[in-house]
């Protein structure tokens, strides 16, 4: 036990995304509650649209992200409760492990969930709303990618924020619904070019505008993180 | 067994230590310096200070005011380095509940670089008694495995360790567990590991500990 080599940033980054994705596999009765959240928020907007096929086809990226959004909160909330349970991120900041690998970790695994999520939505709308993929499979995947990326970044920084508040279920929605406005108006409005086409060439500026997102907040968390989780 | 410079430092050095929560001073104008290897017991009633004392002195709370220093290193300046070489075992087991004891331990022995993580993990479990249970959720353990397993998790740390932490070590173990952690506590002394030792079974503590350290709503007291 002499040659110790602590982890990097990027080996703790995976030791932690490794360590939340067991936890969610162990747990696997809080990933069917999230995907039946999420599936049951689509039939929602179904019913309230009533029969409309072409209201539902035309507004089907947005209820795909408000769909993700809604769940999101669910798992961005779970992923802070079980480093509350037995002062668990207590126990991970006194190791010491570098918290910007615990941002890391923990936003890649949320993001990997609610792509994960996204990919089994995808056949529902298809099924459901009647949308196709007129700009092909690549380009939506490209855009789950991103647009989970860009949820998950600020939504882990503020989650570990409102886990330290007694309102903390109030205080996540709160904080992260009018920031996550740019990504999500950039990520609905991609989804439905490759629903219904793109005849003006616009994906790219939504695409620009989702991967500048990201690149701010997941600076911003990396940069954060480790003055939040310290008291 | 400590090769920084400050190797000649006390294990522990407060001055002026005060922590406030909210209007509370749960700890007002603590001084106090343990030597290199030395073992300190620490009283009072309950809400003396003596769990917050111990957390600030891991690292786990900032002081309201005052100074903290551990082997020479400044509880804030080289906060990173300290945890590296102090433990605590707490009332909370800093466990996952969703995972096996042995997930646990292989996760933070990665965590601590430590080689062959998973081999060092099961004989930590075996060496606490827990092996017979390493592959359970650590939801479905006891009280008293949870502490195993805690001072399982506490013990990869060494050989940076200078300084460990023991907050109620003896509580809801059952007799062969408070046996072990008598072992553990005379083997880190052993090996020149200072301990801070707070518990109400004070007689047990002294058999333990060489100093006394007693505490009154927040306050250095005569027991």
């Amino acid at each position: 036990m002499n040659a110790r080599h602590p982890p990097g940033l990027l080996e703790g980054a995976f030791l932690i995304l490794r360590k939340d994705l067991l936890i969610e596999w162990h747990t696997r009765a809080r990933l069917n509650a999230l995907l039946f959240f999420a599936l049951a928020t689509l039939l929602i907007f179904s019913f309230a649209l009533g029969p409309d096929t072409k209201l539902l086809e035309q507004n089907a990226g947005g209820y795909l992200w408000l769909a993700i959004l809604f769940a999101s909160l669910m798992a961005l909330g779970e992923s802070f409760r079980v480093e509350r349970e037995n002062a668990s991120l207590d126990g991970l900041r006194l190791l010491p492990v570098n918290p910007r690998a615990v941002f890391l970790g923990k936003a890649l695994g949320n993001a990997a969930i609610l792509f994960g999520l996204s990919l089994v939505l995808i056949p529902v709308m298809v099924g459901l709303f009647g949308v196709s993929l007129a700009l092909g499979l690549g380009s939506l995947g490209l855009i789950l990618v991103l647009g989970c990326l860009a949820i998950s970044a600020p939504g882990t920084l503020y989650s570990a924020i409102a886990s330290n508040g007694q309102a903390r279920d109030v205080l996540l929605p709160l904080l992260l619904f009018p920031l996550i406005i740019p990504a999500l108006l950039a990520a609905v409005k991609a989804t439905s070019l490759v629903f219904q086409g793109d005849p003006m060439s616009q994906l790219n500026s939504w695409l620009l505008l989702l991967g500048g997102f990201n690149l701010t907040y997941w600076g911003l968390g990396v940069a954060l993180f480790p003055q939040v989780i310290e008291e | 067994m400590d090769e920084t410079p400050a190797a000649s430092a006390p294990a522990i050095e407060l001055r002026a230590l005060s922590k406030r929560f909210g209007r509370h001073w749960a700890l007002a104008g603590v001084d106090y310096t343990l030597a290199r290897g030395d073992s300190l017991l620490l009283t009072g009633p309950n809400g003396s200070g003596k769990t917050t004392l111990l957390r600030l002195i891991a690292t786990a709370i900032s002081p309201s005011f005052g100074a903290i220093r551990v082997a020479g290193l400044d509880a804030v300046r080289d906060r990173e380095e300290l945890r590296r070489r102090t433990g605590l075992l707490s009332h909370s087991s800093f466990l996952y509940e969703d995972l096996t004891g042995e997930q646990n331990l292989v996760l933070a022995a990665r965590l601590l670089g430590i080689p062959d993580a998973q081999n060092s993990a099961r004989s930590l479990l075996e060496r606490v008694g827990l092996d017979w249970r390493s592959g359970r959720p650590v939801r479905q353990f006891s009280a008293g495995m949870r502490k195993r397993a805690a001072i399982a998790k506490l013990l990869l740390k060494p050989p940076a360790l200078v300084l460990a932490l023991l907050d109620e070590p003896f509580g809801e173990l059952d007799p062969s567990g408070i046996a072990l952690m008598e072992r553990l506590i005379a083997e880190l002394l052993a090996n020149g590991v200072a301990i801070v030792l707070a518990t109400h079974m004070v007689d047990q503590g002294r058999a333990l500990c060489r100093q006394r350290l007693h505490l009154q709503e927040g306050r250095v007291a005569s027991p």
